[in-house]
C-alpha cells in the first residue's frame, strides 16, 4: 500500500462488489451464516453444510453463500440470514440443518418468509 | 401435446411420501377423473417443495396456491372447489402463505441495533471477517492512512488522550496517557501488545471482535505503533480461541499482501508488522505483566510494579499493552476525532461499552451501549428482562471479580466510577444476572472455586485465601459450617484485599464482600443448616464436585 | 475452514528447538510443539529441552506445570474440557459433568482405560451465550444437555 488513493481504489471496487451482492444492481440472493465460535458450538457447521448441499441439490447457482462473525445474539445461534435483492435482510435464529433446508425451499426459492423462525427482539 | 388449463404439482419428496403423498396423489387423480377434468388438469410429481414438516403438500397452478398437511379424503374438496370452481380452499392453504400477511421485519427494522451504539462492533456480524475488501469497503484502514499521512505521532497520541478513551480490559486506565508514557522514551526497540488473553468468566467480547473483525485490531495496532514509535506488534491470544487465531492469522497475511503491514506503509517510511502468540491456559496471564512473563517463556507470574511495562516491559523494552476492545475504538477515534467520541457516554468515561449479558436474562449475548446506561435499562430494555417469571436477585458486573449488586442498584449508571463506588467494577463488561431461584452461598461457592483454580500460587494471601474461602462456602452449602464461619470469611476477605500481590487476589473477594452487605442473613441461615432458596439442601452431596 | 495442516510431517524436537534458535524466550512455544510431537511432556523430553536451551530442568518443569494446556502426564486421544465457570454453572454445567463422569467412568483429571478420552475442567471458554459448553479437542460444543453430551460422545466412538 503506497498511497491513500490506492486504498480508496480498493475501497470503491469492494463497495461496488458488495452493492452487487446486496442486490441493488445485481440479481443474487445472499445467504449469510454466523460462523463465530458460538455459532459453530451451536451447530453452524452442520447448518452451513446443509445450505451448500441443498443449493447444490436444487442447482441454485444464483445464490451467494457467505459467512460472518457473531452479531451478539449468541442465544439465537446458529443464525442464518437471507438477503433477497430489494428486500430487507431477514435473520433466522436457532437454525438447524433441517431448518436451513426448509428456509431455502420456502424463503429463498418460494419467497415465503418463515415468520415463526425469524429472530424477534 | 394437449393444453392443460391447470397443473397440480404433488410433492414426491421422501418426507411427503412417508406422510402419505402417494395416497393423496391417487385420491387426487380419482377425484379429477370423477369430475371429468382429466383433459384439463394435469397432475405432476415433483421433487421436494420445501415445507417437509407440513407434508404432504401440493401446489395448484396457474394460481400457485400451496396446500399442506393433506389427507386423501380432502382431495374431493380441492377438486370440487378449486379446480372446478376456482375457489381457493382456505383452510387447507399452507401456513407460510398466510404468514405473508404477518409483518416480519429485519433486525434493523426491529430497532435491535438502534437501541445499541456500535463503534467497537461496527463490523461484527455485518462483514465477512476473512475479506479484507469488505473491511476496506466499510472505511477500513482509512484511519491508518490518515494518521500516517496527515498526523504526527504526537498528534495521534494527543487525539487519543483528548478522546478520554479508557482501557476496556477492566482497569479503565486512560489509553492516551498510557501511550504518552512510552512515546517520548528513546529506545532501540518498543512493542505494542494486544492483550487478547480473554479469560474472565462470562466475557467473550474480545473473541467476538477478533473473529468478526480482525482487521480492526491490526489497523489499530499499527496506529498505536506509529504513535509511540514501535515497529513490532504482538497479539497474545488465548490458546483455546482457535477460530480467533486462524482468522487473525489470515487477516494479517492479507494485510501484508496489500502492504498494510510491513515496510514503508502508505509510502511514509513507517514499518510495522505483528506476530500472533498464543497462551497456554492461565487466567492470570490476562494481567499485563504476567502476560509479558509468559511471552518471555516463563511462568505467567505477575511482576512487581513499578517499573510499568510502558517503561520496561517485554525484554525490558518500553511496551504498550492494550486490550482488544480498547484497540477497536482507535480507528474510529482517529477518523472522526476526539470531540465526536467525547459526545458519547459520560463525561468521565466517554464512548461505549460492550457488555456480555448472561445468566437469567431473556436476551443472552453481547451488546454495545453508551457508557452510563443503567443496569435497569440493560436488563429490562435491551436484555428483555428475566425469563420464566422469576424475580431479580442480583447482578454481578465485571466478571467473577465483580461485586454482587442487589435490586437497590438497578438504577446505577454503568461506568467505571459509579460501579467502583458501589463495591463492584465495570471490568471487562461481563454482566451475570441471577434470579431469585438461586442461593447466594451456591453462587459464591462457584466464584471461589474459580479463583482457587486460577490463583497462580505466587503469593500466600491469594493462594491460601481462595482455597480457604472455597472450603468455607462448601461447608456452608453442606450445612457443616461453624458458628464463626461468617466472621472468618470477613477476615479472610480483608486480608486478601490488603495483602495480595496482584489484582487477582485483591479483587477475588469482591463478590463475597458485597454479598455479605446485602445477603448476610441468607448466608447466616446456612450456619443453622437452612438454605432459604432450597438449593443447597436439595442437592447436598451431589453438588460437592 | 482451514485448520492446522496435519499432513505436514512431524518435526523432531531438535528441529523445533533449532527453529527457535535455542532461545529460552521461546520455551513456551517449544513446549507446545514438543507436546504436539510426543503427546505429552515426559521427564525425558523436559530434560532434553533444558539441555538444548542450557537452562535448569526446574525452570522447564515450572513452566510445563503452570499452564493447563501443557501436560506432564500421558493423556487420552481426545481431551474433553468442561467449562465450570459461573455462567455455565448457572445454566447447569454440573449435570453435564455428572453425565460425562457417568458415561466415561472417570473423574476430572483422569483418562479412560482405553486411552480414548481425558476429562478435564477448564475456565471460561468464552461461549457463555450457548452455555453450558465443553470442548473436545479443538471443537467447541454449546447448548449442552445430558442427552446431547451422550450423542456427541457417540460421534467420537
Amino acid at each position: 500500500m503506497k498511497s491513500l488513493d490506492e486504498l480508496a481504489k480498493i475501497r470503491d471496487e469492494a463497495r461496488k462488489k458488495m452493492e452487487i451482492r446486496a442486490g441493488e444492481s445485481g440479481e443474487k440472493t445472499k445467504i449469510i451464516v454466523g460462523m463465530g465460535t458460538c455459532g459453530i458450538a451451536a451447530g453452524a457447521r452442520e447448518t452451513m453444510g446443509a445450505v451448500l448441499q441443498e443449493l447444490e441439490k436444487r442447482n441454485l447457482d444464483n445464490v451467494l453463500v457467505t459467512q460472518t462473525g457473531c452479531v451478539g445474539l449468541c442465544e439465537q445461534e446458529p443464525i442464518l440470514e437471507v438477503e433477497i435483492p430489494g428486500q430487507p435482510r431477514i435473520s433466522y435464529g436457532k437454525v438447524s440443518a433441517e431448518k436451513a433446508r426448509q428456509i431455502i425451499a420456502r424463503h429463498v426459492v418460494n419467497g415465503n418468509i418463515i415468520g415463526e423462525w425469524v429472530i424477534n427482539r | 401435446m394437449s393444453y392443460f388449463r391447470a397443473h397440480v404439482l404433488v410433492c414426491a419428496g421422501t418426507p411427503c411420501m412417508l406422510k402419505g403423498a402417494g395416497a393423496v396423489k391417487d385420491a387426487l387423480c380419482r377425484e379429477i377423473e370423477r369430475a371429468g377434468l382429466q383433459e384439463e388438469v394435469r397432475v405432476v410429481e415433483t421433487g421436494c417443495l420445501g415445507p417437509c414438516d407440513d407434508g404432504p403438500v401440493i401446489v395448484v397452478y396457474p394460481e400457485g396456491v400451496m396446500y399442506s398437511k393433506l389427507k386423501p379424503e380432502e382431495m374431493s374438496r380441492i377438486v370440487q372447489q378449486h379446480l372446478l370452481k376456482g375457489r381457493v380452499v382456505e383452510d387447507l392453504v399452507y401456513r407460510a402463505e398466510k404468514e405473508k400477511a404477518k409483518p416480519v421485519v429485519s433486525l434493523e427494522e426491529q430497532g435491535y441495533l438502534d437501541r445499541q451504539y456500535r463503534i467497537v462492533l461496527r463490523n461484527c456480524g455485518r462483514i465477512d471477517p476473512d475479506s479484507i475488501e469488505e473491511y476496506i469497503a466499510n472505511g477500513g484502514y482509512e484511519a491508518l492512512g490518515k494518521a500516517l499521512t496527515t498526523m504526527t505521532p504526537e498528534q495521534v497520541v494527543a487525539t487519543v488522550k483528548d478522546s478520554g478513551l479508557r482501557g476496556r480490559g477492566g482497569a479503565g486506565f486512560p489509553t492516551g496517557l498510557k501511550w504518552s508514557f512510552t512515546a517520548p522514551i528513546a529506545a532501540d526497540q518498543k512493542y505494542i501488545i494486544c492483550n487478547a488473553d480473554e479469560g474472565e468468566p462470562g466475557t467473550f467480547k474480545d473473541r467476538l471482535i477478533l473473529e468478526g473483525d480482525p482487521h480492526s485490531i491490526i489497523e489499530a495496532m499499527a496506529i498505536a505503533g506509529y504513535a509511540v514509535g514501535a515497529d513490532q506488534g504482538i497479539v497474545y491470544i488465548r490458546g483455546e480461541y482457535h477460530l480467533s487465531i486462524e482468522r487473525l492469522q489470515r487477516a494479517a497475511a492479507r494485510a501484508r499482501e496489500l502492504g498494510l503491514l510491513g515496510k514503508d506503509i502508505f509510502g511514509t517510511g513507517f514499518n510495522f508488522d505483528l506476530q500472533i502468540r498464543t497462551g497456554a491456559g492461565a487466567y492470570v496471564c490476562g494481567e499485563e505483566t504476567a502476560l509479558i512473563e509468559s511471552l518471555e517463556g516463563k511462568r505467567g507470574e505477575p511482576r512487581l510494579k513499578p517499573p510499568y511495562p510502558g517503561v520496561a516491559g517485554l525484554w525490558g523494552k518500553p511496551t504498550v499493552v492494550n486490550n482488544v476492545e480498547t484497540l477497536a475504538n482507535i480507528p474510529p477515534i482517529i477518523l472522526k476525532g476526539a470531540e465526536w467520541f467525547r459526545g458519547i457516554g459520560t463525561e468521565k468515561t466517554p464512548g461505549t461499552k460492550v457488555f456480555t449479558m448472561l445468566g437469567d436474562i431473556t436476551n443472552q449475548g453481547l451488546i454495545e451501549v453508551p457508557m452510563g446506561i443503567t443496569l435497569r435499562e440493560v436488563i429490562y430494555g435491551v436484555g428483555g428482562g428475566i425469563p420464566n417469571g422469576r424475580g431479580f436477585k442480583l447482578a454481578q458486573t465485571g466478571g467473577t471479580s465483580g461485586g454482587c449488586l442487589p435490586k437497590e442498584f438497578l438504577d446505577l449508571p454503568m461506568d467505571y466510577d459509579s460501579l467502583a463506588e458501589a463495591g463492584s467494577a465495570l471490568g471487562s463488561g461481563a454482566l451475570l444476572v441471577i434470579d431469585d431461584s438461586h442461593c447466594i452461598v451456591d453462587v459464591l461457592r462457584s466464584f471461589m472455586k474459580f479463583f482457587q483454580h486460577e490463583s497462580c500460587g505466587q503469593c500466600t494471601p491469594c493462594r491460601e485465601g481462595t482455597a480457604r474461602l472455597y472450603q468455607l462456602f462448601s461447608d456452608l452449602a453442606a450445612g457443616k459450617a461453624g458458628q464463626d464461619a461468617v466472621q472468618l470469611i470477613k477476615e479472610l476477605c480483608q486480608t486478601m484485599q490488603l495483602s495480595s500481590l496482584c489484582g487477582l487476589g485483591q479483587s477475588a473477594p469482591n463478590g463475597v464482600v458485597t454479598a455479605l452487605q446485602y445477603f448476610e442473613e441468607e448466608i447466616q441461615k446456612h450456619v443453622a443448616g437452612e438454605c432459604p432458596a432450597g438449593v443447597c439442601r436439595i442437592s447436598m452431596g451431589s453438588r460437592a464436585v | 475452514m482451514p485448520v492446522k495442516s496435519s499432513t505436514e510431517p512431524k518435526k523432531s524436537l531438535r528441529q523445533v528447538i533449532a527453529e527457535h534458535n535455542s532461545d529460552p524466550g521461546a520455551l513456551l512455544d517449544i513446549l507446545r510443539d514438543a507436546q504436539e510431537i510426543h503427546g505429552y511432556l515426559s521427564a525425558a523430553v523436559m530434560e532434553e529441552i533444558a539441555d538444548e536451551l542450557d537452562i535448569p530442568v526446574s525452570r522447564v518443569y515450572g513452566v510445563a506445570t503452570f499452564y493447563t494446556l501443557l501436560a506432564t502426564k500421558p493423556k487420552g486421544e481426545h481431551i474433553i474440557r468442561v467449562c465450570e465457570s459461573p455462567p455455565c454453572h448457572i445454566r447447569g454445567a454440573v449435570n453435564i459433568l455428572e453425565t460425562l463422569k457417568e458415561v466415561l467412568g472417570v473423574n476430572p483429571g483422569e483418562t479412560t482405560e482405553d486411552k480414548k478420552f481425558t476429562l478435564e475442567l477448564t475456565s471460561c471458554l468464552g461461549v457463555c451465550g450457548v452455555a453450558p459448553a465443553m470442548m473436545i479437542g479443538d471443537q467447541v460444543y454449546g447448548n449442552l444437555t445430558p442427552e446431547r453430551v451422550k450423542e456427541i460422545l457417540k460421534t467420537y466412538a
